[in-house]
């Protein structure tokens, strides 16, 4: 793609990143940067500061540039070409502002009843005044490369699938709920065929209790005790909206372009140069579960 | 305790219990406390208190057909009923807890063999086949079958309690379980409880003028208090290793058990009535049936705090940081307590396992194949 070699946000934007603060970074640009704050800190040195700008973003705003959104979605059309995809997600907590647009876009996908979450943003205050921040942390399913979740279940309705989602066979699962206390990120909620209008006024469900959803790829209506009421449910990366060629809820409705998604396997690919950054973790590394999504902190 | 008001008390336990298993019905879960972050409540813990009580009734009937020990020889019978009623109880109350009962049968017809569930249950049906041949052989008379199957379910029941405590301990998200010590502690607080249940049924169901009734309770008696002792040892490794040094998930989680909340199930419920109790009254009065039957009742019965403490404290742990307050429903909570109606359902099993163990006595006896029971 030599065309979008000036423009991308990705390696090729890191080149002219770097070309750039090789040419302009310094004290004048900095003071213009910043509003003409004066740089206290050890005094008579020559102090370099750095625009304050997110790294993703574009470098100059009279530059053209391609929005994140636009390449992992070229780049998810490239990757369903391919045979096997590594799906991973890469989730950059500083551009995170907890909005939880994600959590809610989830909800309304994948049309989730009250106490089945599949992307909660976990809020932490950080520190004591007057130094205290906040983290926001969004947790989906992990997909874990060894799940835990996995080997727990005693009729096999849950499994890692090639492209290393983890899914669930709702028509199997028993709802033993085994696999919910295996999970250490607990990410799997049980549908206990609770519904948003239980205990209102008014006469029955809304109609949008009644509508479809179509998780891994088929049509299920919460309906009495069917599947998916009773079983163990999770965020699957919205596995039927990749079969049809689009990016997960939570990745397109993140309006800080916090969310990353894409193929692994493709080493060109935004989610490949973000999780080999020196800042990319993963949660709860020391048990060895290897997740398939990524934090940038 | 006259058999009316024993009868009137059973009569009390089947009403609400058969309450509980119509809102089970009807209601679905919806009046069940447990939820996501707490998924194995009330109904698991009594689950694995009934399995255990199986296990230790069976360890009865295998000590004198199997090893031998002729004054326990009488008692394969009631043991056999109790250890059957209690499996009964057991698999009833966990079918309760299923999201979908009728895929039951999916454990049997599709199991995945790397779940300690699927192996727990294959070797609760390969062991509730050899109860049932045991009691068969018993029936008809056939007292070698009866040897036979119980020398088959010798290993079974070693390994079913030990399975059952495996599906907690291979956990490695749940700090409390992951630990090499639970198989052990459930093989022995099983076997504790199911032998002290027996305890309690032999002294105070069984024929005061058989000349062999003072010995056996005596001897039923000594070996519940040695299982007592010996599973008090193995609950002070559970504890005092992970406390040792103040610090860690497991500390916090035990100290939760210790001093939380529900402080009273540990120190009255377990240790006190549980423990303390029959322990005295086992080494004061071992040759007081009355004293050694009281001392069984309790030690089995209260066994339930044991199970409680071994199921939920570990899930009060949330695994992240803030996920409790991320999104707001009754179900995704850190908080437990048992409902009224999830103990009305625990009131059925034990209303079920009184009427099995009854119902199979019952029928022994009309058979005249019971030499001790009333």
């Amino acid at each position: 793609m030599p065309e979008n070699n000036a423009t991308q946000p990705g390696t090729d934007g890191l080149e002219n990143r770097r070309a750039f603060l090789g040419k302009f970074a310094s004290a004048v640009f900095a003071g213009m940067v910043l509003g003409g704050a004066e740089v206290k800190a050890e005094e008579g040195k020559t102090t370099l500061a750095l625009p304050s700008r997110s790294p993703d973003g574009p470098i100059r705003p009279e530059l053209e540039y391609e929005d994140v959104l636009v390449r992992m979605q070229r780049e998810l059309e490239a990757a369903l070409e391919r045979p096997i995809q590594k799906w991973v997600m890469v989730i950059d907590t500083r551009k995170c502002v907890g909005c939880h647009a994600c959590t809610i876009a989830c909800a309304v996908e994948n049309k989730l009843p009250p106490g089945v979450v599949y992307r909660p943003v976990i809020e932490e205050q950080i520190g004591e005044y007057p130094n205290v921040s906040w983290r926001f942390t969004p947790r989906p399913c992990m997909q874990c490369d060894k799940p835990p979740c996995v080997p727990v279940c005693p009729v096999g309705a849950t499994w890692k699938s090639a492209d290393g989602i983890v899914d669930i066979d709702y028509n199997t699962c028993i709802g033993c709920r085994y696999c919910l206390t295996a999970c250490p990120y607990q990410a799997r909620t049980s549908d206990f065929g609770d519904h948003w209008t239980d205990g209102t006024p008014g006469q029955g469900q809304m109609p949008y209790e009644e509508l479809p959803m179509f998780e891994y790829g088929k049509e299920w209506k919460r309906d009495g005790h069917k599947s998916p009421v009773g079983n163990a449910r999770k965020c699957h990366f919205c596995r039927h909206r990749l079969q049809q060629g689009l990016l997960p809820q939570c990745t397109t409705s993140c309006i800080g372009r916090a969310t990353f998604f894409g193929d692994a396997n493709d080493p060109s690919s935004l989610v490949s140069q973000l999780i080999h950054k020196p800042n990319a973790t993963r949660l709860k590394e020391e048990l060895g579960t290897e997740p398939r999504v990524y934090y940038l902190v | 305790m006259n058999r009316t008001t024993g009868w009137i008390l059973f009569a009390i336990l089947a009403v609400v219990g058969l309450v509980g298993v119509f809102l089970r019905f009807t209601s679905s879960r919806d009046l069940a406390a447990y939820g996501s972050y707490i998924p194995w409540g009330l109904w698991v813990a009594t689950y694995i208190f009934f399995a255990g009580l199986s296990a230790g009734a069976y360890v009865v009937a295998v000590l004198g057909h199997v090893f031998g020990v002729e004054k326990l020889k009488p008692l394969a019978p009631l043991a056999l009923a109790i250890a059957l009623a209690c499996l009964g109880a057991a698999l009833v109350t966990v079918w309760f807890d299923l999201g979908h009962m009728e895929r039951v049968f999916n454990v049997f017809l599709r199991p995945r063999f790397t779940s300690m569930m699927a192996w727990m249950v294959w070797l609760y049906t390969a062991y509730a086949i050899t109860v049932l041949l045991a009691l068969y052989g018993l029936w008809r008379g056939n007292l070698n079958l009866t040897r036979m199957a119980l020398t088959i379910g010798t290993p079974l029941v070693v390994f079913y309690p030990g399975a059952a405590g495996a599906l907690f301990g291979t956990v490695v998200a749940q700090s409390l379980w992951h630990s090499p010590v639970f198989p052990i502690l459930f093989l022995f607080g099983g076997v504790l409880s199911g032998v002290a249940l027996v305890t309690f049924a032999s002294a105070f169901f069984t024929r005061r003028n058989d000349p062999g009734y003072p010995e056996r309770i005596h001897l039923l008696g000594r070996i519940t208090l040695g299982l007592a002792v010996l599973y008090l040892l193995l609950e002070w490794a559970e504890y005092s290793i992970p406390m040792w040094y103040q610090v860690g998930h497991e500390f916090e989680a035990l100290m939760g058990v210790l001093f939380g909340p529900f402080w009273f199930v540990f120190w009255i419920f377990h240790l006190l009535l549980g423990m303390a109790v029959p322990i005295f009254l086992l080494a004061r009065y071992p040759r007081n049936p009355v004293a050694v039957g009281w001392a069984g009742f309790l030690a089995a019965s209260m066994f339930l705090a044991v199970r409680l403490n071994l199921v939920i404290p570990s899930q009060v742990q949330p695994q992240l940081e803030g996920l409790v307050n991320a999104y707001r429903d009754r179900r995704l909570s850190y908080a437990y307590l048992p409902t009224l109606f999830e103990w009305s359902v625990v009131a059925f099993s034990v209303a079920l396992a009184i009427a099995m163990a009854y119902a199979v006595i019952w029928f022994l006896n009309r058979e005249k194949k019971l030499e001790v029971t009333q």
